[in-house]
C-alpha cells in the first residue's frame, strides 16, 4: 500500500516544489547565519527556552489560573473552551452580544484549526482575513501549506489572477502592486468591522500581557477601529515572566523568518483604559484547549512547547519534497506530523501515516527554538500506531516480528547471511517481497556477501588463537 | 546528546566489535578494514558470533516489542565491561539513544544503558577515546564526506572530518547543503520511495559538485542509497566507508 504524502508529492507540479524547496533553504540558511552571527553559543539559547516551556507546560495547573487572575484584574473577560466547537461558540456569543457581523482577523493558526471562518459564515458573520498571504488563502478558498508563509505553494501569477477574478484590479503580478491593491481594499474593512480577532503568540503570567508579533501591522489596524478585541490563545502558549519574552522573541523571530525581531510586536495589557484616546473598549481571551489537555498527558506532551515558528518545516527535506498540503491537517512538517495526530484525538488512526513521513534525519530539532525532540516523538508515535492497530501506521511498513525471530537466533540469521546469496542469481525484480520491490524501483541492491565477514575473521590465525585461549579460560 | 559518560578502554585497549547487519550481509570489506585499524592502533578485537541487529529496522518502523526482542539479544551478545566499536554512526545511535528511549518503561532499561554507555561509532572511538588527532598513511584523492544524519548531535561527524582532513594526500572538498539528509531513512526508503529518491538525487548533486573521486561516510546504509540511485541510472559514485580510507590510507604507506 502506497503512503499518501509518498502519492501527493509525485503530483506536485515542479514549479511548485522549487519554490517551496527555494524559499524554505533561503530563510533556513538566513536563519542560521544570523543565529550564529548574533549569539555565542545559539544552541544553549534554544536548550534554555525549551526549559522555559516545558517547566510552563508542567506547570499548566497552577499558571492557568494564575494568568486568567491576572487578565481579569487587567480587564480582561476569560473563556474556557475545551473543544473547536466550545472556542466557535464563545466568539458567536461575544458577537451576538453586541449585534456584531463583522470581523477582521490577524493570523491565527487556532483559528484555522477550529474552522472558525466556515462556522462563522453559517452564522451569518463575515471573518475577513488580513494578512496578505491568510486573505489570498481566503479568497482561493484554499488551506495554508506553511505555519508563518501561508502560501508558500503559490506563485505572483496565481495570485495576479485571483486578484482579476476578485475584482481588485486587472492581471498584474508585480508584488507591490498586489500588495498595494490588498491594502486598499482591506482599508475600508477595517473601518467597518465591529471587532478584531487576533491570536496570541504568548502571554506572560505574571503582567496577564498578550504578545502579538506580525510583519504587515495588520493585527494593529485589527485593533485600531473596532470596538472589541478577541484573542484565540492555545492554552500552551504561557510563559511564566515578561523577562521570559526576551528571550522567546529572539529566537521566534529569526526562527520563522530570518529577522532580528518581527516588524511589529504588541505587548496588550487589556481593553482601552479611561485615559487612552482609542482602542477596544472590550477585550476577550479565549483559551484553547481542543486536544491539548490530552497531549499533556501522554508521553509526547514536549510537541507543546512549539512557538509555530516553522523552522522544523523550513529545514525538513521531506517538507520541502512534499510541500505543506501533503501532511492533510492545518499543522504540516515535522511538528504538524506529531501535533497534528495527537490533535486528532479519537482520528488519531486518520492521520497515524504522518509519524512515518520522515527521515528522522533530526535536522527539525537541530533547528527548533524550543528544542523539541521530534524525532522521538515521531518514533514514539510510530509505536502508538502500531500497538492501537491504526492500518495507515503499517501500511508499507508492516510489523516485524519474523525479523526478530531471525534475528535472535544467531544460527538462523547465519544461515540465512549465507542463503541470501540467491539474492545475486534471482531476478529480484519478480520477487514477492514489498520492500524490496520499493527499492530496487530506482535503486540498485549491492551484491550479497553475506557470511564473508565472518568467514576472513575465522580464518585469521590471530583470532583463531585468541579464541581458543578465551574458550580455555572458560 | 551527552555522551560525555561513556566507558573508556582499558589500557589493553580490549574492544568489542559490532559490525552491523549490513556489513554482515553486503560490505564485509568495511567490517574487515574496521578490524584492520583498530588493530593498528593497537586494539584487540572480540567479535562475538551471535550478533546479528542492533533493533534498528523494527524501533524505526514502529514495532518496538520486535525491536525490544532484538536489543535484549544485542545485551546478552555483548556482555562485559569492554567499549562496543560500531562502524555506524547509525546503529550506534540506535544503541545510546533509540534503545533507551523504547526500554524507558521496561525492567531491564539498567542493562540497556549500560550497553549504551559502552558503545562508540568508530570516528569517535579513534578521536575521543583513543585521543588520535592525525592520521598516518598517504592517500591520494579529492573526497566529499557525506556526515550521516544519526551523527547529529554527537562528535563523530566532527572526528570523521578531521580524519580525513590529516591523511596526507587527501583533498576534503565543501558539500553544499551538509545538514540535509540523503533520504534513505531505513524504513522510510522503502514506504516512501518517491521522496526518498527526491532526496537522494539532491544530495547527489551536492556530492557530486566538486568532482570528487571519492564519497566518503561513516554509514555504509546512506551511501547504499546513495550509490543504488546512482549506479540505477548509470553514473555510478565511488564509494568507501571511512574505515576503508583509513585502511587504505596505512597500506598506501606500508604501515599495515
Amino acid at each position: 500500500m502506497r503512503q499518501p504524502l509518498d502519492t501527493f508529492s509525485t503530483t506536485l507540479p515542479p514549479d511548485k516544489r522549487a519554490s517551496v524547496y527555494q524559499s524554505t533553504k533561503a530563510t533556513h540558511e538566513k536563519r542560521t547565519k544570523l543565529l550564529f552571527d548574533h549569539f555565542a553559543d545559539p544552541n544553549r539559547l534554544r536548550e534554555l527556552a525549551g526549559e522555559i516551556k516545558q517547566h510552563t507546560l508542567e506547570h499548566l495547573d497552577t499558571y492557568l489560573p494564575a494568568v486568567e487572575a491576572k487578565l481579569q484584574s487587567n480587564g480582561v473577560q476569560v473563556h474556557w473552551a475545551s473543544t473547536a466547537d466550545d472556542a466557535n461558540a464563545a466568539v458567536l456569543k461575544i458577537m451576538q452580544a453586541r449585534g456584531a457581523t463583522k470581523i477582521v482577523k490577524s493570523k491565527t493558526m487556532v483559528s484555522e484549526e477550529i474552522h472558525l471562518e466556515p462556522y462563522l459564515r453559517k452564522h451569518g458573520i463575515e471573518a475577513l482575513e488580513t494578512d496578505l498571504g491568510e486573505f489570498i488563502v481566503q479568497i482561493d478558498h484554499d488551506h495554508p501549506s506553511h505555519i508563518v508563509r501561508p502560501i508558500i505553494h503559490k506563485n505572483r501569477r496565481e495570485i495576479a489572477q485571483s486578484f482579476e477574478r476578485e475584482g481588485l484590479g486587472v492581471y498584474n503580478d508585480d508584488p507591490q502592486t498586489i500588495t498595494r491593491r490588498a491594502r486598499a481594499f482591506l482599508r475600508e474593512k477595517y473601518l467597518a468591522a465591529d471587532v478584531g480577532l487576533t491570536g496570541g503568540n504568548f502571554i506572560s503570567v505574571e503582567s496577564g500581557r498578550l504578545v502579538l508579533v506580525t510583519n504587515e501591522g495588520n493585527s494593529r489596524f485589527c485593533l485600531a477601529a473596532t470596538k472589541c478585541h478577541i484573542a484565540l490563545v492555545g492554552i500552551e502558549k504561557l510563559v511564566p515572566r515578561d523577562r521570559d519574552l526576551g528571550l522567546l522573541l529572539n529566537l521566534l523571530a529569526r526562527s520563522a523568518t530570518a529577522q532580528q525581531l518581527t516588524v511589529y510586536t504588541e505587548f496588550i495589557t487589556g481593553p482601552k483604559s479611561p485615559t487612552q484616546p482609542d482602542g477596544p473598549e472590550e477585550m476577550h481571551v479565549i483559551f484553547v484547549d481542543n486536544g491539548r489537555t490530552d497531549v499533556l498527558a501522554t508521553e509526547c506532551r514536549d510537541i507543546l512547547r512549539c512557538i509555530r515558528c516553522g523552522a522544523c518545516l523550513n529545514v525538513c527535506p521531506v517538507y520541502r519534497q512534499a510541500s505543506g498540503h501533503a501532511y492533510r491537517s492545518v499543522y504540516p512538517g515535522p511538528v504538524g506530523a506529531v501535533l497534528s495526530p495527537l490533535l486528532a484525538g479519537k482520528k488519531f488512526p486518520e492521520l497515524a501515516d504522518l509519524p512515518k513521513a520522515s527521515s528522522l534525519c533530526g535536522a527539525c530539532n537541530e533547528v527548533c527554538p524550543v528544542n523539541i525532540p521530534i524525532p522521538d516523538l515521531l518514533l514514539r508515535l510510530r509505536d502508538k500506531g502500531k500497538r492501537e492497530h491504526a492500518p495507515l501506521a503499517s501500511a508499507a511498513t508492516p510489523p516485524m516480528g519474523s525479523f526478530a525471530t531471525l534475528a535472535t537466533h544467531p544460527t538462523v540469521w547465519k544461515t540465512a547471511l549465507t542463503a541470501g546469496k540467491l539474492l545475486n542469481v534471482l531476478p529480484t525484480t519478480l520477487l514477492p517481497v514489498p520492500p524490496l520491490r520499493a527499492w530496487e524501483k530506482n535503486r540498485t541492491l549491492p551484491k550479497w556477501r553475506g557470511g564473508e565477514f565472518r568467514n576472513w575473521m575465522k580464518s585469521r590465525p590471530d583470532v583463531r588463537r585468541k579464541n581458543a585461549q578465551n574458550a580455555q579460560k572458560s | 546528546m551527552d555522551l560525555s559518560h561513556r566507558r573508556r578502554p582499558a589500557a589493553d585497549r580490549r574492544v568489542q566489535l559490532m559490525a552491523t547487519c549490513l556489513c554482515d550481509a553486503f560490505f564485509d570489506d568495511v567490517a574487515r578494514a574496521t578490524v584492520e585499524v583498530l588493530e593498528y592502533l593497537g586494539c584487540t578485537i572480540e567479535f562475538p558470533e551471535a550478533q546479528t541487529c542492533c533493533g534498528q529496522p523494527p524501533f524505526n518502523g514502529g514495532d518496538w516489542p520486535a525491536s525490544r526482542k532484538i536489543v535484549r539479544h544485542t545485551v546478552d551478545t555483548f556482555a562485559g565491561d569492554a567499549p562496543v566499536v560500531v562502524p555506524s554512526g547509525s546503529c550506534a545511535a540506535m544503541l545510546f539513544h533509540g534503545a533507551l528511549l523504547e526500554f524507558e518503561n521496561e525492567p531491564d532499561l539498567p542493562a540497556v544503558s549500560k550497553l549504551a554507555s559502552r558503545t562508540w561509532e568508530l570516528a569517535d572511538f579513534i578521536v575521543n577515546a583513543l585521543g588520535v588527532t592525525s592520521w598516518p598513511g598517504e592517500y591520494k584523492a579529492t573526497l566529499a564526506f557525506h556526515r550521516s544524519c544519526h551523527s547529529r548531535g554527537t562528535p563523530s561527524g566532527e572526528a570523521a572530518l578531521h580524519l580525513l582532513s590529516s591523511i596526507s594526500g587527501t583533498r576534503v572538498v565543501p558539500v553544499g547543503e551538509a545538514e540535509q539528509c540523503c533520504g534513505f531513512g531505513g524504513t522510510f526508503s522503502v514506504a516512501f520511495p518517491n521522496v526518498s529518491t527526491a532526496m537522494g538525487t539532491l544530495k547527489l548533486e551536492h556530492l557530486r559538485a566538486e568532482n570528487p573521486d571519492v564519497v566518503v561516510s561513516a554509514d555504509m546504509s546512506c551511501l547504499m542509497h546513495l550509490n543504488g540511485l546512482a549506479e540505477k541510472s548509470g553514473s555510478p559514485l565511488r564509494p568507501q566507508h571511512l574505515a576503508q580510507i583509513l585502511r587504505d590510507a596505512l597500506k598506501n604507506s606500508a604501515l599495515i
